[in-house]
Formats: C-alpha cells, structure tokens, sequence
C-alpha cells in the first residue's frame, strides 16, 4: 500500500522470518522465551499519522521513527546524520514539539501526529520559513536544512508559547526573537557549510512578520 | 541494536512487576540516552517496558509548600514552569543549559537522574570498562581524561555524572519516589540517590532492581540569590567541564553543589560553612580529598574560579 516493489518485498521478507515473534509482542510474558531463543527481529504494528496521511505499519520494534518515516512511508525529506541526537538533521514535529526522531522507536508513537518537512509546504505553496530560507541563504548543501526549518518553526512556537531559555537575562520575563535567543534555541542543529547567520536572519524575518 | 521485545506498560507497580519478571528488560521514558547507547551496544535490553503512558507527567504543590514533579515531566516543561522559574531559579537555569531544544522535549525528569556517563571509553565497546563490563579494567586510568572525575572516583572507574539537572536538585535537597513490582514504595533522599563507584562501578544509583522513580520533590522554596552557572567547551549544546549550583543569601552564606567533577553532584555541607570566607576556602575543603590527574587537574582551579564568579554576581 506504500508504493514500491522493493517496500513490498521487504514487508514479505520480514514477515515471512517473523510471523512468531509477532505472537510474541501481543503476549509478552507467555512468548519472551521463543523471540529470545529465535534472537530475529520482533515485529509490532504501529499507527501513525504522518503530514496529515494516517499509516498502520509492521515494524522491527528496533525501527526508530526516523527509520519508519524515510524507509517504510519513503518521506526522505528528514535526514540522517549522526543517528545519535546530536546534529538535528532529522528534527521532526511530533505533537507539536520538536524532537531528534534519530532517538525514539516508532513503536513508542502509537497514535502520534508528525510533521515533516514534506508537510510543511510543497513548490509554489512554499511555508514562510522555507521562502525565507531561500531568500536569505540559508543553506548549501541542503543535507541539515529540512532539519533547520522543522527546528526554526518549532523555535518560534516555543518563544511565542513563553518556554524560556539559556540566554535570558531574567527567567520571569517574556522571551523575545532576538539574535541570541535564535542562536542558543537553535544549537541543537548542526550545519557543517556553516550557513548560520543566514539562518538566524530567515528566521528573524519569518519571527518580525509573526510579531 | 540487538532485537528486544516490547511493551506498553499500564501501571507504575505493573511497569516495575515487568522489570523484575524478565531479565535484562529496562524502561524506557524520553530514550534520548539508552536509544543512544543501544545502537552502540552499550546497553543491550531484551525487553523494553515503555512507561510513557503512565499519568506521570504533573507538577503538583506538596503539603509541605514544595513541589512533587512526575517522573515523566519533560526537561522543557519543568524549566518553563512559572512556579519553578519564580522560586527554584537554579533548577530552570540547570535544565535549560542542558543538552538541546529537541532533547528538553523529549529527555524526562527521573530519566535524566539516571543518564549514564558520557566517558569516552564507556562508550567505545573496543576498550575496557569497569562500568560497562565489570573487572575489565579502567581505560580513562591513565588515558584521555580531560573531561573525568577528580573527586569521589576510585580505581576501578573516573567517570563523572554528566548531568546538569542533578545539581541543582542536590542543592535543593530533592527526594526520590519510587515504588517497586509488589507496588512498595520509598522515598530516597538526593544526597543518597546517586552512589560512588567503589569497586563497583556498574551500579550507579541505590535503585533495587525493577524499582521505578515515579516522582521527585523539592521542598518548600529557599530564599536566596538562584545561580547555576556551567563551563563548557562551547556556549551551548555541550557537558559542563565544571558546573556550579548555587543559592547564595545576602551574608554570603549559603548552599552550593558542583557538577562535572565527580560520578554523583558533589556537595559538602562542612565545605558549604566556608562561602562566607570566599571561594577558595569553600573548594580547599571540598577539594580535599581529590586525586586528580595531569589532564584534569584544572578543574579543581576552574571550580574555584567559577564559584568565585558564582558569588560575585551574588553581590550584585
């Protein structure tokens, strides 16, 4: 139902080695001895609505939620950088929040709503944030950029929601778009061109038409 | 990553049941660091109970005047909330100089107690580690230790807690609620939360177990000027080499408590006494027992001089 020849006979190939240790996850404490001794992967469905499209899939419960949205629905636009949380390439927005979804299984968003950069515009139809990364810049080679923009929006949202941050001179008081506050909320995305204050300027912009 | 099996868990006392029942399972909250470690092998669980569906996830105001803080409240929401900003300063200011904005997100309050060590040779499963694979040595003794414990350590293991938020609960005297698979529960105070690592390394935390943090509580708020101030290697996204907690009153009296220079927050009331002699007497005594090495000796001078710098924006 995704598409692809080759998705379809991963799903087979997978499921043909599974089929037991499925058994295994819907009655755990009975089957943990068979999927042990098997030591292959154990499979578990999970539903998720993606840019709007709700999927029901068949996962290795090692798959992370990175891993299910490039692999499995083919939405490559998220990256995979260092796997490891630490450079922000593939920052999605789960339930409203931006998270690494290089550091979460997809089993662990059962029901979840998630925005990549797919959902957020398309061409001619571009969201504010990715217009003004063109206009000012911000970017190179483009590998991060997906990641940068899921961050960014997610940035102002959190300056407008009142989340506070490291570079507030006072804890109490109304955070505000500046330069510094951009720079510190954004240090969770790494961009080795080192396209940032192109960056930090899309987003004073984007931030100045919303003010 | 080895293949785990996997469950939702549906209650606390049931969360911790599951623990006990399977060997080699583990929670998993945020996963911002076992995720991490699993994909390098570091940690390896057979099965994983996921309590992120457990209603864990409120502030709520303690009889005592303090606060009780689910085990699942997120680092963002924690240092974002109005109570703590306006009355626990140094807590807000600890959380939010940690890791990033998607991390804060997503990292939980008890889960970030228990993070593990960023020591590079816990982390390389090529080298010995006392810690990750006990009585196979030290490899940070003698290696690249820059970043290691000066204080508190032994020689089975110069790891550090690397964490920011454990700070200031220290300084705040935070207490840890936990319940276990028969639904007991205990309340274990900070200061006896996290363990040195004698010649048992591997074990971290006074834990039993199966045992689940299902809340931390600070007590009624202390007066006084909040600082946490943090020296790292860059201005953001980094682990302190040297962190301070303080809540400083106008006498110069007060508390304090120092992050990156041993395996647990490090605090001493008696060393505390001396704030009002200054910076160096507090840190001579704090300091008085430490081993450190040629590569991270440096730490005793740059605590001294950070919480010199603590008190002198207490001052102001």
């Amino acid at each position: 139902m995704h598409g692809t020849e080759d998705l379809e006979l991963n799903r087979r190939d997978l499921m043909a080695g599974a089929s037991a240790c499925a058994v295994a996850v819907a009655c755990p404490s009975a089957a943990w001895a068979a999927s042990r001794d098997a030591s292959g992967p154990v499979m578990s469905k999970v539903s998720l609505t993606v840019n709007g499209t709700a999927h029901e899939i068949d996962l290795d419960t090692r798959t992370t939620l990175l891993d299910a949205v490039r692999e499995h629905l083919h939405l490559t636009g998220a990256k995979k950088g260092c796997d490891h949380g630490q450079c922000g390439a593939c920052t999605m927005i789960v339930d409203g929040r931006r998270i690494n979804s290089c550091l979460t299984l997809a089993v662990m968003h059962q029901g979840d709503t998630v925005t990549t950069i797919e959902g957020l515009g398309k061409p001619g139809e571009l969201h504010p944030m990715q217009a003004a990364f063109i206009k000012h810049d911000g970017y190179q080679c483009g590998f991060c950029t997906p990641g940068q923009i899921c961050s960014g929006i997610a940035v102002l949202d959190e300056i407008k929601a009142g989340i506070p941050s490291h570079v507030a001179a006072d804890l109490t008081a109304t955070a505000s778009f500046t330069t510094d506050e951009i720079r510190e909320r954004m240090s969770g995305n790494i961009c080795r061109c080192g396209a940032y204050s192109n960056i930090v300027d899309a987003m004073s912009e984007v931030a100045g038409r919303q003010a | 990553m080895k293949s785990f099996t996997y469950e939702r868990a549906t209650s606390p006392a049931e969360a911790a049941a599951s623990i006990t029942r399977v060997p080699g399972a583990k929670f998993i909250a945020g996963g911002t660091n076992l995720l991490d470690l699993m994909k390098l092998q570091v940690e390896t669980p057979t099965h994983l109970v996921d309590v992120n569906g457990l209603a864990l996830d409120t502030i709520e105001p303690t009889e005592e005047g303090g606060l009780r803080i689910g085990a699942l409240v997120r680092n963002t929401d924690l240092a974002a909330d109005m109570r703590v900003r306006r009355s626990y300063a140094v807590l807000s200011r600890a959380l939010l100089s940690g890791a990033s904005g998607q991390l804060r997100n997503k990292a939980t309050t008890a889960g970030n107690l228990l993070q593990r060590t960023r020591c590079p040779y816990f982390y390389d499963t090529a080298q010995p580690c006392n810690k990750r694979q006990p009585g196979s040595g030290c490899s940070a003794i003698g290696g690249i230790s820059r970043q290691l414990a000066v204080v508190g350590a032994s020689e089975a293991c110069i790891a550090t807690h690397p964490g920011d938020m454990a700070v200031a609960m220290r300084v705040l005297d935070a207490h840890v609620e936990t319940v276990n698979g028969e639904g007991v529960t205990r309340t274990i105070p900070i200061a006896a939360f996290h363990r040195n690592p004698g010649d048992t390394p591997q074990i971290e935390t006074s834990l039993q177990p199966g045992e689940l943090i299902t809340a931390v509580t600070i007590p009624k708020p202390v007066a006084g000027t909040h600082i946490y101030r943090k020296v790292r290697d860059r201005a953001s996204y980094a682990f302190a080499l040297v962190s301070v907690a303080a809540v400083i009153q106008r006498d110069g009296s007060g508390r304090v408590a120092i992050g990156g220079v041993a395996p647990k927050p490090w605090r001493d009331e008696a060393a505390e006494a001396e704030l009002p002699k200054g910076a160096k007497a507090v840190t001579d005594r704090l300091f008085a027992d430490a081993r450190p090495t040629d590569d991270n000796a440096y730490k005793l001078k740059l605590t001294e001089r950070a919480l010199g710098a603590v008190l002198t924006e207490a001052r102001a």
